[in-house]
């Protein structure tokens, strides 16, 4: 080739333009002879099946039919969906109670959206979004909330003794002197109480109607089962990840089994555990309501599996991190809190979400037990004999409903990936 | 050396409560005497409660005749059976659809993961709707969608739908077609089939070593389906081709004689796959991105074909990424194949749930299944663990 004369050369053709629309179309889809194929094989059938899935699902269906029998036109049903709308959503939740339900699933979204903005991301920030959030969701729920005594003691017992152990040499002896105070009084009731000096007094709110949980049924549920199950799992994830990396044999050896226990086996079998088992472990005569037996059993479930995640940040971090946190003469407590986890849970933070998006569709395992989630009110909107036979409707929409909560949790968690890989991006 | 003399100076002298050994020792015990204390206490409620009921605890109810009908079996069962010889039909069925599951996952998702990353705009846009769509919606919602349609979407038997000059059926109860009469031949077939195999993989090994040695290939893959399966085959023929076949026939209300995969079965099992490739997919789709571009430039620099390259360069460095987290979705299948108890198919779960409820021996069944999904899946596991050691790259 090289000492042919320039004039002899064989003229090779200009390379093929792949720009434009056609272009764009010649090299992504017509490349060679195989893609075009390929290509013209995947329209057709494309084009087959979409004009048969809308020729269903618009021109020949139904949307005003007021029973199934005058549905039976061979479209979808859809005047199924606007009959039992509310069936789906809220289940058997007191109809004229309904917009209580709505609003508690509206703060529960407003939570999560609150939550994933990264600048909410402090500790205090986190705790009063979701305190108050919590108490307003479990008030419209339940209608009526009577919180006892004890509560208000723990919390300011808790308050007290965090702001004693994190904000010592920091804070003002005024505001130290709040903690021990808040710390004395919480720690004091609470003994009085269990001595019996003190009365359990409750501080009853009732604004609504008292609606109790086997009454929930459809979103509501199935959010608060998957966010409560994932906010209880999260410490108690984290303990046992630092126990399955504790160098103490004994704790080591707990933690390891518990999770290998529970990873092992199907949540289904977790779930008959807590509906028939439970009851055989506690006293005689103290019942459990149902609806908390299955969020136990989540938050035990999802605990296990948060560990594995959580023990796969600790483990990226280089040695040298606890090398120094070592040097610098921090204690166990100290080096974790203030070293080690905080850059550890930044990077599992995307898997987290990814465990969410799973616990998310596995509360729907709950049916089996006989809890009125989301998926378990649409098979609940089949039931109608008047509305016999379009199981496809029904489906199709919750499917449809699953896939928007869990495709923007995906997207969110991709966006987060990239966005904390920002600083260590190559 | 510096460590030497670190490590053989004499302990400095720590009050006991500043010791860490003695602290660790000290925290350790009261964390397990914590544990072992609820233990006890749940133990005993236990023991109360189930006095108080009288339930008499203990495996022999799994003697005792079972009572109920299964409708998928592998093994020979009647209501008259035991318990055990239910829950062991119940287990069989688990592990039936399980391996299924698993093999049809992993081809299916594999050509899935390749369809998204090729160079095809429009192959690549559907796989990854495909993987959108089947991932984020609860695998029991499209069982119960796939198990509704079959059954109330197929006509009954007596309408059943004819294929293929009317020896296969479609209907509500499932896909009737017609099987060998049984033959004491078919077992030596088997037996022909796994030396068949064998003899396929030695020759495998010999074309590989010739190979390197030579340079010469040998066409192993053609010649080792040839003795897998032409060995069966001159065993049917030397044991005089046995070839009586059970049709399936209309008889009254259902259909007699050939064999039947019911509903319950296909929905399960169509579900599991569709769910699990989905997920097997973007496993093999980030194996595969996590290779270095200069390993499919070179490749492709080599001469081989998208496809060559793919099957020879990319898949067995990707297979390093791969195992892991294939080996846990593997572990999914089996474990979310418990979910056949929502839709009817008589797997372990479902047997079991049937026994708590007829004797009220709620603890020794749980720990039946606790025992049976565990010992699955901890074998998996510890495969994986001495994978996941041996593939790891070394560090100090």
């Amino acid at each position: 080739m090289t000492d042919m004369p320039v004039g002899e050369r064989k003229q090779l053709a200009p390379p093929v333009d792949d720009s434009g629309p056609f272009g764009w179309a010649r090299k992504h889809l017509f490349s060679s002879w195989g893609n075009a194929i390929t290509t013209v094989v995947l329209i057709v059938a494309m084009a087959w099946i979409l004009s048969w899935f809308l020729e269903w699902a618009v021109f020949t269906a139904n949307f005003t039919a007021s029973t199934g029998s005058e549905c039976r036109g061979g479209g979808a049903c859809w005047a199924l969906i606007r009959e039992k709308w509310r069936l789906i959503f809220f289940g058997t939740f007191p109809f004229d109670q309904q917009w209580r339900p709505f609003f508690a699933v509206v703060i529960m979204l407003a939570m999560l959206v609150t939550t994933s903005d990264r600048r909410m991301w402090k500790p205090w920030r986190l705790l009063a979004i979701w305190s108050i959030g919590s108490f307003f969701t479990f008030l419209l729920m339940f209608g009526q909330l009577h919180i006892p005594l004890s509560l208000f003691l723990a919390i300011a017992l808790a308050i007290g003794g965090v702001g004693m152990g994190f904000r010592k040499g920091i804070a003002q002896a005024g505001e130290m002197n709040l903690y021990r105070a808040l710390a004395a009084v919480g720690l004091a009731g609470l003994v009085l109480l269990v001595v019996g000096v003190l009365p359990n007094w409750k501080l009853p709110i009732a604004p609504f109607s008292y609606v109790e949980t086997g009454l929930w049924g459809g979103i509501p549920v199935t959010l608060i089962l998957a966010t409560y199950g994932l906010l209880f799992a999260f410490p108690y994830g984290i303990l046992l990840a630092l126990g399955r990396r504790s160098n103490l044999p004994l704790i080591k050896g707990l933690c390891v089994g518990f999770i290998e226990l529970i990873r092992g086996v199907p949540l289904i079998s977790l779930l008959i555990m807590a509906s028939v088992m439970l009851p055989l472990f506690l006293p005689t005569g103290v019942t459990f309501d149902k609806f908390l037996r299955a969020q136990v059993a989540v938050i035990l479930f999802a605990g296990a599996y948060i560990a594995e995640i959580i023990r796969g940040g600790l483990q990226s971090l280089p040695k040298g991190q606890f090398e120094a946190a070592d040097a610098m003469g921090l204690n166990y407590v100290q080096k974790t809190a203030l070293i080690i986890l905080p850059q550890a849970l930044r990077v599992v933070i995307p898997p987290l979400i990814n465990t969410f998006i799973g616990f998310f569709k596995d509360t729907s395992l709950v049916l089996i037990i006989g809890i009125f989630d989301f998926l378990n009110t649409a098979n609940q909107a089949l039931v109608d004999p008047a509305w016999a036979g379009y199981p496809g409707e029904v489906y199709l929409f919750a499917a449809f409903v699953y896939f928007c909560f869990c495709y923007s949790m995906s997207r969110y968690s991709k966006y987060l990936e990239v966005e904390l890989n920002k600083g260590t991006r190559r | 050396m510096a460590v030497e003399a670190l490590s053989s100076a004499p302990r400095v002298k720590v009050a006991p409560w500043n010791d860490p050994v003695i602290r660790g020792w000290v925290f350790q015990i009261v964390v397990v005497g914590l544990v072992g204390l609820l233990a006890w206490y749940l133990v005993s409620n236990t023991i109360d409660n189930l006095e108080r009921q009288k339930i008499a605890s203990g495996f022999h109810y799994l003697d005792r005749e079972a009572g109920f009908e299964i409708g998928d079996t592998m093994i020979a069962y009647s209501p008259a059976s035991t318990y055990a010889r239910a829950i062991w039909v119940g287990l069989l069925n688990t592990l039936k659809v399980s391996v299924l599951g698993v093999i049809m996952a992993t081809f299916l998702g594999t050509a899935i993961g390749v369809g998204k990353l090729s160079n095809n705009w429009l192959l690549a846009k559907i796989c990854e709707w495909y993987v959108e769509a089947f991932r984020n919606v609860p695998l029991l919602l499209w069982l119960f969608l796939f198990y509704k349609l079959i059954s109330e979407a197929f006509p009954g038997p007596r309408q059943a739908i004819g294929a293929f000059w009317n020896t296969v059926y479609l209907s509500n109860r499932g896909l009737y077609f017609p099987v060998p009469v049984a033959d004491p031949i078919y077992k030596w077939m088997g037996v022909a089939l796994l030396v068949g195999i064998a003899g396929a993989w030695g020759l495998q090994r010999w074309a590989k070593k010739r190979q390197e040695l030579t340079g010469q290939p040998f066409p192993s893959i053609s010649a080792g389906f040839g003795v897998a399966i032409g060995l069966p085959f001159i065993v049917w023929l030397l044991g005089g081709a046995p070839h009586h076949m059970s049709w399936p026939e209309l008889k009254g209300f259902n259909f007699d004689g050939g064999t039947v995969i019911q509903p319950e079965f296909t929905a399960l099992l169509l579900g599991l796959v569709l769910y699990t490739s989905a997920f097997v997919a973007e496993i093999v789709r980030s194996g595969i991105l996590a290779l270095h571009k200069g390993q499919s430039e070179a490749a492709a620099a080599l001469g081989l074909s998208r496809g060559q390259a793919m099957r020879l360069v990319l898949l067995p460095q990707a297979l390093r990424v791969i195992v892991p987290p294939m080996t846990s979705q593997y572990l999914n299948i089996t474990k979310n194949s418990s979910l056949a108890i929502a839709i009817g198919y008589p797997d372990l779960v479902a047997s079991i749930n049937v026994t708590i409820n007829q004797t009220g021996q709620a603890i020794e069944n749980v720990l039946i299944i606790m025992a049976a999904y565990l010992s699955v899946s901890l074998s998996i596991s510890a495969f994986m663990n001495w994978y996941n050691k041996r593939i790891a790259l070394r560090e100090r």
